[in-house]
């Protein structure tokens, strides 16, 4: 019950982003884990017209995410970073919620059509998820960067989350 | 006491005297460790020479090796190793990027820009934005271009991107070195003036390969004669860079193992901009017409069937 109130008090973190370092202390991979899942599980079932043109297969999508993440977090300690490698981790899969909940608001538009108009409703929200994520993750990571090179270690983040988005707003169902 | 101070007196003569004849030579004093007159020379020496530095870097070669040698003092196996390889401020970055966009004749790009502070940074994220690039342009250029066939589901193409990077990365890392080994292996032969280290040259590609991230968003374009203007112009800038930071060691080689080499770095760098537009970017059909036409032929029938 206590871990689950941690994980519950992180995404209100995530959503309301202030610099708190109580994220960036008791770090856990639950919440990652959850949404990492979840996100993966609402990828499934588009467009596999059983060729392999499809969309990003359930290992596809966990390994971008994690292997990512870890990469990340792998370039901003070599750059100079006093972030830990755990907390860097984190903080970079909690800030997958906005997306996550964008994937969900995609989903439900499918479900009413999938002409322009229900196109266009995707792309504002993918696109200010994105810029949401990016946002959050960037205000908890950048005072642990040295100062000359923060756009070095942002970058690579908005990426990340650049690419995850992508799989979203291409999400076609069959 | 006095003997000594006669003797330091003396040596203090001699080297003014040499000195006013030669103001390059080196000053040695009895009580100063050897390695110091080297620093000596390598500083009183580099004003005047600094354009031959720039290509031929023999000095520079020196130095660099004192300067590696005092940079990767760490392990292979501690952290701190790898740090000494991400040893760049954004400003550097963005140098070295405009550097391998806008190449200026004559200027090497090892010597102008990294000196001997190689990255892997830049390689290393070009690249995946490269792959990146080039599996979203190409699906994007692909559902524009099937936009009207009614027969067309778009599909995300997603077993495209690990492909992408399997090829981009294993050109910018093994095609360096090939290069490496091969220039080594010559080296040993002709006593090349210059040399560069492994990770010198995977910078090199890398940030080489940067001019074809622009290109592959305009390749969106689905115009044959637009994208291989493109392809051509970018295959230009990068391949120039590369070739002026590769002839100043090699030219020194026999006359067609030189230019051999200087080909097969052009040849390979042509391939995968080739390879890359025929694999990714659909080719815009010409059977197909495009939205204008239909509209001329309809309004043809109209005016033949009255």
């Amino acid at each position: 019950m206590r871990d689950l109130k941690a994980v519950g008090k992180k995404f209100v973190h995530v959503m309301y982003p202030k610099k708190s370092s109580a994220l960036l202390r008791d770090w856990d991979l639950w919440g990652p884990l959850v949404l990492c899942v979840s996100l993966a599980l609402m990828l499934q079932g588009g467009s596999a017209d059983s060729k392999d043109d499809g969309g990003p297969q359930f290992a596809e999508v966990f390994v971008i995410i994690w292997f990512g993440a870890v990469v990340i977090t792998l370039n901003s300690k070599l750059l100079g970073g006093t972030i830990s490698f755990f907390q860097s981790l984190c903080v970079l899969g909690y800030c997958v919620l906005p997306l996550t909940v964008a994937m969900l608001v995609c989903r439900l538009v499918l479900l009413a059509g999938s002409g322009t108009v229900s196109f266009i409703i995707r792309l504002i929200v993918v696109v200010a998820m994105f810029g949401w994520s990016t946002l959050a993750s960037t205000a908890f990571l950048a005072d642990s960067q040295p100062p000359n090179r923060k756009a070095l270690v942002v970058y690579p983040i908005f990426l990340f989350y650049f690419v995850i988005s992508w799989m979203i707003l291409t999400f076609t169902p069959q | 006491m006095a003997a000594v101070d006669d003797l330091k007196f003396q040596e203090f003569d001699d080297a003014a005297n040499l000195l006013a004849a030669n103001p390059d030579a080196t000053t040695i004093s009895i009580d100063e460790p050897a390695e110091i007159p080297r620093n000596q020379h390598g500083r009183l020496q580099e004003p005047g020479r600094e354009e031959d530095d720039e290509l031929l870097g023999t000095d520079d070669s020196d130095k660099t090796e004192l300067l590696a040698g005092q940079k990767k003092s760490a392990p292979f196996w501690t952290f701190d190793y790898y740090q000494t390889f991400f040893d760049v401020d954004t400003y550097q970055v963005l140098d070295r990027i405009k550097g391998s966009v806008f190449p200026v004749p004559g200027k090497n790009f090892v010597r102008l820009y990294i000196r001997s502070n190689p990255d892997l940074y830049g390689p290393f994220w070009i690249c995946a934005t490269l792959v990146f690039t080039i599996a979203v342009s190409g699906n994007l250029s692909n559902f524009f271009i099937h936009l009207g066939k009614p027969t067309y589901h778009y599909v995300p193409e997603f077993r495209k991107v690990s492909i992408a990077a399997t090829t981009i990365y294993a050109y910018a890392w093994l095609v360096p070195l090939a290069l490496w080994g091969f220039l080594m292996w010559r080296n040993s032969k002709v006593m090349n003036i210059v040399s560069y280290s492994f990770l010198e040259i995977v910078c090199v590609y890398g940030y080489s390969l940067f001019i074809y991230i622009p290109t592959a968003i305009l390749w969106i374009i689905p115009q044959k004669v637009v994208r291989w203007v493109l392809m051509m112009f970018s295959l230009g800038l990068s391949g120039s860079v590369l070739v002026m930071t590769f002839w100043p060691a090699v030219r020194d080689d026999n006359r067609r193992i030189a230019l051999a080499t200087v080909g097969t770095i052009v040849v390979l760098h042509a391939l995968l901009a080739v390879g890359c537009l025929a694999y990714f970017f659909d080719a815009p059909e010409l059977d197909f017409p495009a939205p204008i036409i239909p509209a001329h032929n309809v309004s043809t029938v109209i005016t033949k069937s009255r």
